[in-house]
């Protein structure tokens, strides 16, 4: 799993029928300390994440087995908002 | 998901059978500000994209073949949806 903020939304009227009512969000993962890393993920939100908030997200395969995510062509799902990051 | 541009068609007659009738598009990834990162890959079609489209590629195996219809195929990349729009925040 990776951390993310929640940057922004893709609108997609014409896609796949199974990704209807969907929301996809633009996820740029952050590191630990929420500095912004490299690269972006659009992922389907299941935990009604809102815009600028921290959270995981999984990618691949298990993105299915995300909450209403089965049997959906998805690869990335939003699946937690984050607390707290503790490091030492 | 990543957003992407399609930027070419590829054609294949000898192929895998499950390839059948399915559109092969050459896809260019994007970042947030729409310039190309990385290669260009190739991705299967679902939805009717072309050239110049702006489009949503999901890169999972089950996904991408399950996105043409396909099941137990070898894909591992397809064009899920069109992008009408990208909202950041």
């Amino acid at each position: 799993m990776r951390l993310a903020t929640i940057i922004g939304t893709v609108v997609a009227t014409r896609k796949d029928s199974r990704l209807e009512g969907k929301k996809l969000l633009i996820c740029q993962y952050v590191n630990p300390d929420g500095e912004d890393e490299a690269g972006y993920v659009v992922a389907v939100d299941t935990v009604s994440a809102g815009f600028h908030e921290k959270v995981l997200i999984v990618q691949g395969s298990s993105a299915r087995m995300a909450s209403g995510c089965k049997d959906i062509p998805v690869d990335a799902a939003v699946v937690g908002i984050v607390d707290e990051v503790s490091q030492d | 998901m990543i957003i992407a541009k399609v930027v070419g068609n590829v054609v294949a007659t000898q192929k895998e059978p499950t390839h059948h009738g399915h559109k092969i598009l050459l896809i260019q990834p994007l970042d947030l500000s729409g310039a190309e990162i990385g290669d260009a890959f190739l991705a299967l079609d679902d939805v009717d994209a072309g050239v110049g489209d702006r489009v949503l590629v999901v890169q999972e195996g089950w996904s991408a073949a399950a996105a043409v219809g396909e099941e137990m195929a070898p894909i591992d990349a397809s064009v899920v949806g069109v992008v009408d729009n990208v909202d950041i925040t």
